[in-house]
């Protein structure tokens, strides 16, 4: 390469860099920054009336899984804290399942109209996403309560006797966000079905598949990425949700997001709240791994 | 030699649509196809060759009438179990699955073992001269290629009948007449009966054991290629397949008058008269028995010289002349000669 070739490389790999300088900035600032203010502060000591003390501690992670006795001071195992864990990642699964299932059959209606109507109903998908969250829970509140919607009709058509205890449960919970990301699961799917050649459809069917087998051997492995991506739209922020299980689950019913809150506020202890939003961030980054990576296994043995 | 019967349409009719915009895309057609028999359905677009294929896939029903398969009657079957595969246009291979999962996709489907799966994939394989790309993804294949494998795939479950959609349609013009003969050892060597769909005349007369011809939604003609060529039936048959001359005639006693007054001998009855140009020798003017006409033009095809003529009544017929070896073929335009038919080959029609 000739010097002034190399010259201008050089200038051309440098005006890059200034040209996207503004850009990296505002990425460092908004994202990178804050998330290293959260990993040092669960480092520190807490602070007596919440914020904290400016000098390092463990205590933040331990709380994590473990707890202090009040009388002797010996560490034991923090049920509660597993407790809320667990009903976390088993709503979340069971969300993903829920849209899922009523997500695709959704998808497909919709990916299988005319071209001239597929805007329509796609329109009519979103239209939920037009009002506040939190108003959308307290109508779901509206529908599930004992006086309610729900049980009124049910009452009234004399199906039962009582009003079925919903709200305050986990049953609410998923009713909840099965019904607020229920879009997040469809828009992906409908993407993978539409570019779906239904030919194969046909061809499939002419060669002795079943309509069990249609769906299991050639639309499921096709329309896949639109499975995985609607999966982890639907459970990332169902695990770290915090308006519905507040509204729909009450005090008793935590996931992490009503848990990482409370140590901000009333549990006034920001290095625990820290600690647990890191733990947060890094499991979900590890079971997205672990997805993406089974779903592309599968495809290339399957396929 | 008595054959038995390996597809039968009784009475098939098949509307699209209701009530004043329903379209007939099959009017009454009635068909019985020999087992083992290289079948082909030969129409323009729209003439409901394709829609017939599609109700012996079992893709469509019958408004009325049935279909049966070795003497059974499958109209109400799904597709799945019907003994009777197809090779689409589109090919409509399966893009996650590798060339041999897609040959093995059916015996699979049928719960197959493993062994016998993988034996006769590498079978059909072999028969379409594809072994070495068992392991690639169908995308990565050329049409030729993807064509081979579609037929490999419809082929592997052993159908009693394999029904082909204009498989050809796709392919260049070199590729397509390699496949022509490919299709046809194919068809010889496994057996199987069967149903090619084509609008490419040519196609259907050097493949097909018989052609029917279709058009409107109705059979016109059911025959051998020859048949076909030699004997149409009506207008339609006759200028469909191949190039042809239509003369309005009187008939007569063994032939028919023509409008300038010649008497010529036709098989056959109607009020059309049809023959081919290369069956019409061009002659000097007082050759005996000749039809007096002008020639208007002369186009030159290599082969053969086409010579566009007019009989005295203003009717236009056109002949074929072979090109000697050496300079023209000796006649120019505007020169009065004469026409003979050659014996055999004038037919009278119906319209």
């Amino acid at each position: 390469m000739s010097r002034a070739e190399d010259a201008m490389t050089r200038t051309a790999t440098r005006n890059g860099w200034l040209l996207s300088t503004p850009a990296l900035i505002l990425l460092t600032l908004a994202a990178a920054g804050p998330l290293l203010i959260v990993l040092v502060y669960s480092f520190l000591e807490k602070g007596q009336y919440g914020n904290v003390e400016w000098a390092f501690s463990w205590d933040g992670w331990v709380g994590i899984l473990f707890t202090r006795d009040i009388f002797d001071g010996t560490l034991g195992l923090a049920d509660a804290h597993l407790t809320i864990f667990w009903r976390s990642v088993k709503l979340s699964l069971m969300t993903t399942a829920i849209t899922f299932a009523l997500g695709f059959p959704t998808a497909w209606f919709i990916a299988t109209r005319p071209a001239a109507e597929r805007g329509m109903w796609l329109f009519l998908i979103t239209i939920p996403f037009w009002t506040n969250l939190l108003i959308r829970t307290f109508a779901i509140n509206e529908v599930l309560r004992s006086e309610g919607l729900l049980n009124t009709v049910l009452i009234s058509l004399g199906l039962i006797d009582a009003p079925l205890q919903i709200m305050y449960t986990d049953r609410a919970v998923l009713i909840g966000m099965a019904y607020v990301y229920l879009p997040l699961m469809v828009l992906p799917l409908y993407a993978a079905i539409e570019r779906f050649d239904m030919r194969l459809l046909e061809a499939a069917y002419d060669l002795y598949a079943s309509r069990m087998q249609v769906l299991r051997h050639v639309i499921l492995p096709i329309v896949k990425p639109g499975i995985v991506a609607g999966s982890i739209l639907v459970f990332v922020p169902s695990l770290g949700a915090y308006v519905t299980p507040r509204v729909l689950g009450g005090g008793k019913n935590m996931m992490i997001g009503n848990f990482i809150e409370l140590q901000f506020g009333q549990g006034r202890n920001w290095p625990l709240g820290a600690a647990l939003s890191m733990t947060l961030l890094v499991v979900v980054m590890v079971a997205l791994l672990f997805y993406v990576r089974a779903a592309n296994r599968g495809s290339n043995t399957n396929g | 030699m008595t054959q038995k019967i390996a597809v039968a349409a009784e009475h098939t009719v098949k509307s699209f649509g209701q009530g004043k915009a329903s379209v007939r895309a099959l009017d009454d057609v009635s068909l019985e196809i020999q087992s083992g028999e290289f079948f082909t359905l030969l129409g323009p677009s729209g003439c409901g060759k394709t829609t017939l294929l599609r109700l012996i896939a079992g893709f469509e029903a019958p408004t009325s009438g049935r279909i049966l398969l070795d003497g059974a009657d499958v109209t109400e079957l799904p597709p799945n179990r019907r003994p009777v595969n197809t090779v689409f246009q589109s090919y409509a291979l399966f893009p996650h699955l590798t060339v041999a999962e897609n040959v093995g996709f059916a015996l699979k489907m049928q719960g197959r073992k493993k062994p016998e799966v993988d034996d006769t994939v590498a079978r059909m394989l072999a028969l379409v001269k594809m072994e070495t790309f068992a392991t690639r993804k169908t995308a990565q294949l050329s049409g030729g290629q993807q064509q081979r494998v579609a037929l490999a795939r419809a082929l592997a479950p052993q159908p009693k009948v394999l029904l082909l959609d204009e498989p050809l349609s796709a392919l260049d013009l070199k590729l397509r007449k390699e496949m022509q003969v490919e299709l046809k050892r194919l068809q010889k060597e496994t057996g199987i009966t069967f149903v090619f769909v084509t609008h490419d005349q040519e196609e259907a007369l050097t493949m097909s054991d018989r052609i029917g011809v279709m058009s409107a939604g109705k059979l016109q003609q059911v025959a051998t290629p020859r048949e076909i060529y030699t004997a149409p039936v009506n207008r339609f048959v006759a200028s469909f397949i191949g190039e042809t001359n239509f003369l309005p005639v009187t008939p007569t006693q063994g032939g028919a008058r023509l409008g300038c007054g010649a008497v010529v001998a036709a098989a056959g009855e109607g009020p059309v008269l049809t023959i081919r140009p290369e069956q019409i020798t061009v002659t000097p003017v007082d050759a005996v028995g000749a039809i007096p006409a002008t020639v208007d033009a002369q186009v030159y095809f290599g082969t053969d010289t086409h010579c566009h003529l007019r009989l005295s009544d203003g009717e236009r017929v056109t002949a074929r002349i072979p090109s000697p070896a050496m300079g023209e073929t000796g006649v120019g335009i505007g020169q009065r000669v004469g026409l003979v038919f050659a014996p055999h080959a004038a037919r009278l029609i119906r319209e």
